[in-house]
Parts: C-alpha cells; sequence; structure tokens
C-alpha cells in the first residue's frame, strides 16, 4: 500500500477569516480523501502552518518551497517521490496511487467502454 | 467586601482594560495575606505596574515581597508569552524553510487569540496541583481567560490526537498548535476553571451602560461554561460629595447612578461590591489597602492643574482631512472608547463644510444615527447592526464550509468562528462595498479589524476578490488591491482613538504596532472623554485630570504624529448641534 502524502498551503485557519466563499477544490478534496481512505488508502495531511517542521525536515519538499514557493502548494507525494502539485488530486489520482478500483465512473465521464477498460 | 467573604483558592478578576482589575487584585492578595494566608498574586498586566505598586521589580519567577508577610508574586507578560509560544513552532524552521513562509505562519499566530492561549498555558501550571503552588492558601490572577478561549480548551475536536487521525478540515487548529503539555493537564486546568469550590470569578466594571452590558455579556458566557457563582465589583464611582459647584461631576454622578440603577438583568443578582473613586493613585501599601475600604478618604487635591488645557481639538484634525476632499476615514480602537460618536461627530462636522460624506456606523444602539439620517443634505448614513451581520456570516460559513465536516469538526468550526476576529470580518465586509465610494467622496467607518486581521485577510486574498466582485469594470479607481488603498495615507486615514489612562493608550499603541506590521501608518490619535480638557472643580476630577495630562503627553511624545484631545461633555452628543460641538472645539 502506498503512502499518500499531502502538503498543504497555509489554510486560513480562523475560518472566517478566508471569506464567505468556500473554495470548492477543498471541499471536494476532502470527500475525495474520505472516500480513498474509507477504501483503504493511507494518505496523510500537513498544514505548512500547523507543521511547518514536516515541511522543512523533507528535503523534496523543502527544496521545492525554496524553488517555487508557498504559492505553488499543494504538493503531493506517493511514497516520498513527487505525485503533484499545484492543485489537489481527483478522485481517479488517489484511486491509481492508492491502487482503489475505481468505483463507477463517478469522476469519469460517462463512457461507451465501460468504466474499467481504458479503450477509450 | 463581598467578594472576600470566604474565597476558595482561585481568584480570578475579569473586565476589559482600564477598569482597576491589576489594583483590585493587589489590593485582595494584601488584605487575605494581612488576614495569615499565604498568597500568590499572579499579573498578566500589560503594564505591569505590579512590581511598581510594591516598590521592588518581580519579573516572570515568583518573587516575595518583603514589605507584606506571606504575600509573593509572579508577572506574566503575555505578549512574552505569545512570542515564547510562536518560537516554539517557528524557531525549529527559521533558516530552513524560505522567509516568506516563516513570516506567513508568524502571522498566523500573532492575533489575539494566540495571546489568550500562550497566557493561559502559563497559567495552566498554576491550576495544576504543583510543587510549585503547594505553599498557597489563595492564588490571585487579575485576568481571566475569555469564554472562548475556555471553551476552545474544552473541545475534544481541538486536540491533536484529532489532528492525527486527519479528521477536519484541514486539522485547522491554529493557536492551539503550539501547547506541549499534555492534554489532561489542560483537561485538569479548565476543570479548576469551572469548578466553583476551587475558583472564583469576579467581574469588574465601571459605573458606565455600555460597559455594563459587556460585563453582562461576558458573565453569561462564562455562566454558560460552568463559572456559575460570580462576583461583580463596579469600580471608580464618583461619590455624590464631589458633585458641589461642578456642574461636570453632577453629569457624570448621575450618569453612574443612573447606570446602576439601570444594571442589566443578568448582572442583578450577582453579589455586589462598590468601589469608590479615590483622589490617590493606586500605588503603595497603603493607598491599595485603602482601596476597598469605604470609609471616604479626605483627598485634596495638592496638584494645580491648569482650567484651559490648551492641546489642538477635533476640529484642527478635520482641516486637514477636508482638505482633501475625498477619502475614507477609518476609526479604531478597544470597544467602548467612543469611536461611534467621534465617527458622526468627524461625519458631521465634514459635512456642515458642504463636503459629500457617507457614514457607516455599526452603532448597536442605533440612536445616535437615527438622529442624524436626512439631517444634512450630503450626509448618508449607513448603518449595520454588528449582531445581526455577525450571526448571518457566521450561518454562512457553516452551511458552506461546516457542511463536509464531521460533528467534532463541526464543533470546532463553530467555536472558531465565536472568535472576536469574526465580528471583525463580517463588520468590515459588510462595510466594504461602500469602500470604493472612498475615491470620490468622505467615507467614515467608525470600526475596522485589527492589522493582524487585515493581514490574514489580505494573505488569502479572499478579501480582494471579494471586493474586486463588487468594482464595476468601469471602476476609476485606481488602487490594486484594497490593502494597499489601507496602507496610502492619502486615501485611508485612520484615526486611534483611546483614552487618557494607563491601560488604553497601551492597548492602544499595540493596536499601532499592529497596524504597522500591515504596513498601514495610523495618521493621527484621538484622546476622548477627557476630564483634563474641561474645566472642572470637584477635587477627584481635578486628581483625575492630573493623571491624564500625563497620559496625554506620553501620547504626544511617544505614540502619535498628530492628536486631537476631545473633552468629556455633560450630556450626550446626540443630534447634529451637540456632535459639532465635540468636533468644533
Amino acid at each position: 500500500m502506498k503512502i499518500i502524502q499531502v502538503y498543504d498551503p497555509a489554510l486560513c485557519c480562523s475560518t472566517g477569516v478566508c471569506g464567505v466563499d468556500v473554495d470548492q477544490q477543498l471541499v471536494n478534496f476532502s470527500a475525495d480523501l474520505e472516500w480513498a481512505k474509507q477504501n483503504g488508502a493511507q494518505i496523510v495531511r500537513f498544514n505548512l502552518a500547523q507543521q511547518p517542521l514536516e515541511f522543512a525536515n523533507n528535503l523534496l519538499v523543502r527544496g521545492f518551497l525554496e524553488r517555487s514557493g508557498q504559492e505553488a502548494l499543494p504538493l503531493i507525494l506517493v511514497d516520498g517521490e513527487f505525485a503533484l502539485a499545484g492543485r489537489y488530486p481527483n478522485r481517479a489520482e488517489l484511486a491509481r496511487w492508492a491502487g482503489i478500483a475505481e468505483a463507477a465512473a463517478e469522476t469519469k465521464p460517462a463512457s461507451a467502454c465501460g468504466s474499467a477498460s481504458k479503450c477509450c | 467586601m463581598k467578594f472576600l467573604d470566604q474565597p476558595p483558592r482561585f481568584l480570578f478578576f475579569t473586565g476589559k482594560g482600564g477598569v482597576g482589575k491589576t489594583s483590585i487584585a493587589c489590593a485582595t492578595a494584601i488584605q487575605l495575606a494581612e488576614a495569615g494566608k499565604q498568597v500568590l498574586l499572579v499579573s498578566t498586566d500589560p503594564a505591569s505596574n505590579v512590581g511598581q505598586v510594591f516598590g521592588i521589580s518581580i519579573g516572570n519567577h515568583i518573587t516575595t515581597i518583603p514589605a507584606v508577610p506571606r504575600l509573593s508574586a509572579l508577572e506574566i507578560d503575555p505578549q512574552a508569552a505569545a512570542q515564547a509560544y510562536r518560537d516554539r513552532i517557528v524557531g525549529p524552521v527559521r533558516g530552513l524553510l524560505p522567509d516568506a513562509v516563516v513570516k506567513g505562519i508568524e502571522e498566523q499566530l500573532s492575533g489575539a487569540c494566540t495571546t489568550e492561549i500562550a497566557a493561559f498555558d502559563e497559567f495552566t501550571a498554576l491550576l495544576t496541583d504543583s510543587d510549585l503552588t503547594k505553599a498557597y492558601d489563595h492564588i490571585v490572577f487579575d485576568t481571566a481567560p475569555t469564554g472562548h478561549t475556555i471553551r476552545m480548551l474544552q473541545l475534544p475536536g481541538a486536540w491533536s490526537d484529532f489532528l492525527e487521525e486527519g479528521k477536519g478540515d484541514a486539522s485547522c487548529l491554529g493557536p492551539l498548535a503550539g501547547l506541549e503539555k499534555q492534554r489532561e493537564q489542560y483537561k485538569a486546568a479548565v476543570d479548576t476553571l469551572t469548578d466553583a469550590s476551587k475558583t472564583r470569578l469576579i467581574l469588574v466594571a465601571r459605573a458606565q451602560q455600555a460597559t455594563l452590558r459587556e460585563v453582562a455579556r461576558t458573565r453569561e458566557e462564562l455562566a454558560a461554561i460552568g463559572l456559575t457563582r460570580q462576583y461583580l465589583v463596579i469600580n471608580g464611582i464618583l461619590p455624590s460629595t464631589e458633585t458641589t459647584n461642578d456642574p461636570l461631576a453632577v453629569a457624570v454622578y448621575e450618569r453612574e447612578q443612573t447606570a446602576l440603577h439601570a444594571i442589566p438583568e443578568a448582572l442583578r443578582t450577582l453579589p455586589r461590591d462598590l468601589v469608590t473613586l479615590k483622589p490617590f493613585n493606586m500605588v503603595g501599601l497603603d493607598a491599595l489597602r485603602h482601596l476597598l475600604a469605604d470609609t471616604p478618604v479626605g483627598g485634596k487635591a495638592v496638584v494645580d492643574v491648569p482650567i484651559e488645557l490648551g492641546e489642538p481639538g477635533l476640529s484642527e484634525l478635520v482641516d486637514v482631512i477636508a482638505a482633501d476632499g475625498h477619502g475614507l476615514v477609518m476609526l479604531m480602537g478597544k470597544g467602548g472608547v467612543g469611536k461611534t460618536t467621534l465617527a458622526a461627530a468627524i461625519a458631521v462636522e465634514l459635512a456642515q463644510r458642504g463636503l459629500p460624506v457617507h457614514l457607516t456606523t455599526s452603532d448597536p444602539a442605533a440612536h445616535l444615527t437615527e438622529t442624524l439620517e436626512g439631517a444634512l443634505d450630503n450626509l448618508t448614513v449607513s448603518r449595520i447592526d454588528p449582531h445581526t451581520e455577525t450571526e448571518r456570516y457566521r450561518q454562512h460559513v457553516l452551511e458552506t464550509k461546516g457542511a463536509n465536516l464531521d460533528a467534532q469538526g463541526r464543533a470546532l468550526l463553530e467555536e472558531d468562528l465565536r472568535s472576536p476576529c469574526t465580528e471583525e470580518i463580517a463588520v468590515f465586509q459588510g462595510f466594504s462595498r461602500v469602500i470604493r465610494e472612498a475615491g470620490k467622496k468622505f467615507v467614515v467607518m467608525d470600526t475596522a479589524p485589527t492589522g493582524h486581521t487585515l493581514l490574514l485577510i489580505d494573505a488569502t486574498g479572499a478579501y480582494h476578490r471579494e471586493v474586486a466582485r463588487q468594482i464595476s469594470s468601469t471602476s476609476n479607481l485606481h488602487y490594486t488591491t484594497p490593502m494597499m488603498q489601507l496602507q496610502d495615507s492619502k486615501q485611508t486615514k485612520v484615526l486611534i482613538v483611546t483614552l487618557a489612562e494607563t491601560t488604553p493608550v497601551l492597548e492602544a499603541a499595540n493596536l499601532q504596532a499592529d497596524l504597522r506590521r500591515a504596513g498601514i501608518e495610523p495618521w493621527a490619535w484621538i484622546i476622548n472623554n477627557s476630564v483634563a480638557a474641561t474645566p472642572v472643580l470637584s477635587p477627584l476630577l481635578r486628581s483625575r485630570a492630573a493623571n491624564e495630562i500625563r497620559e496625554i503627553a506620553n501620547v504626544a511624545e511617544q505614540h502619535a504624529q498628530r492628536y486631537a484631545v476631545v473633552p468629556m461633555l455633560k450630556e450626550e452628543p446626540i443630534g447634529v448641534q451637540r456632535l459639532q460641538a465635540l468636533a468644533g472645539g
């Protein structure tokens, strides 16, 4: 089972401060995360404002921050290697990393080929 | 004094800055020590004059007071505690992570909530039985944690095991991240605090309607958490003996008595003590021993206070403001200093000069603004009710962000939204659509978020997006972000309002430091309700005036680039004419 590590930007913790608008990306990701975990995925999240040491102690993450700044977060590592940066993964990506058989076409458009095959 | 009748081990005094908590706490500690008890006095007073009061230097370690057998004292500097707290989190990553990142994290941890948590962290050891404190029969604290702080710590969702399980909205803990002790210790501290057999909470207030309403809210908030047996002390009451030949003293006396008679329901049933205003300063053992004594002290003011103060008045500030023809004028300051009234006075004064003015006010009582609507042609008044705005805002965030959280996450979010910052933001957002009018007219706002909150709002860019969306594409405003508008003193003048008293001036100075961190340089200070600026004959008031002069000099020399002193008025300045008198100088 691969370990997925999500390095979040310093999300505003005083939630009111971020304004009334919800970042829909975050909402979706939280739901996808929950789904993945329920299907056995091993995912850990680190927040820059809460666990800055996690960012500092990981050479890949630290280097990334120095090169591209905190604006480039979130950063996702799978088994310690770069997987994705700049946006949150969608359910299909999480499923792929965690080796979960994708549930019936929730994130993929309806396809005549059937959800599991790659013919389309 | 009722509040000293059979006191339990821990005594906490609470109330806003300047009401007299430290003096009363010192007087209490002395009285208990002289009654034969071993007492530890803990002060988090930012003015930290406890050492001065006893004539020795104390600091962040328990120090015995030679002049009072059985009494020891400890000073906790809340700002230093907050800095140590921040350093625990940020220290290990300084130099490892980019500077911008480190600064961002530090800012997240630079608000009042973090200072509160850091102070609580220091209290915890004192509240839970330990070798440190078993020698003391009583521990007296001159401040208390807020209801919000206590509730945060009580939430199961606030703790690190919760965090590790990855629940909640990206584990938003904020200020709690730096707590190091075991969770059980914090729980024990909170339990002690909420146990009436161990802790007595004493609310300290002044005889003013707004203050008493505020204290009533605190009382209910804390009672809801379990601190039920509270006491009330009303401090600094002007005795009737002072009112001879002095119309201002008469007015003050009558206002105070009215406030006392109209005391809010929530406070009526509390055991109440009244402490009269003393002519002497609260320095030295003798003064403190007399503070709680009811014997009227024959105070003759030995200070010669000039009848004419000769300080700049509000109209001089308005002269300079008016010269620009338009702009945003924001009044900032702690609750109760008079921002709403002064905003109205400035708005009226500008309007009287023929300038177009939009006054936005969060006046909860509304009676001030009711008299202004329609009063002058070029004066528009917008009023928002801060409670309604905040509640609406909370509901919206709970419905959107809270929708996907589990019960614990939601409880955490709800509590987070009860932080004082939330009201700041809700009100500011209520005002924000008016801000763009500042390009063409004067917009006068009677309140604004702190520098810390502004920085956080700006950092996330959310406010920027919000306002940018509201500005039409044909707008001729030239600023790039709202923050830049606030930082440009040609477009925005920030006025800090305070009272000529030690703690209020200190709190205003902290507000100023906060704003400077956000790149906003306050333009002027207004010292409100000054007795020194009014001719008075009453010895007590003249004595108070003498103390004010010291604080006014402090403001003029150390804090403000320019300032004005506004006199205390005999009547509430309701209506255009009286408001003009305020500004007219």
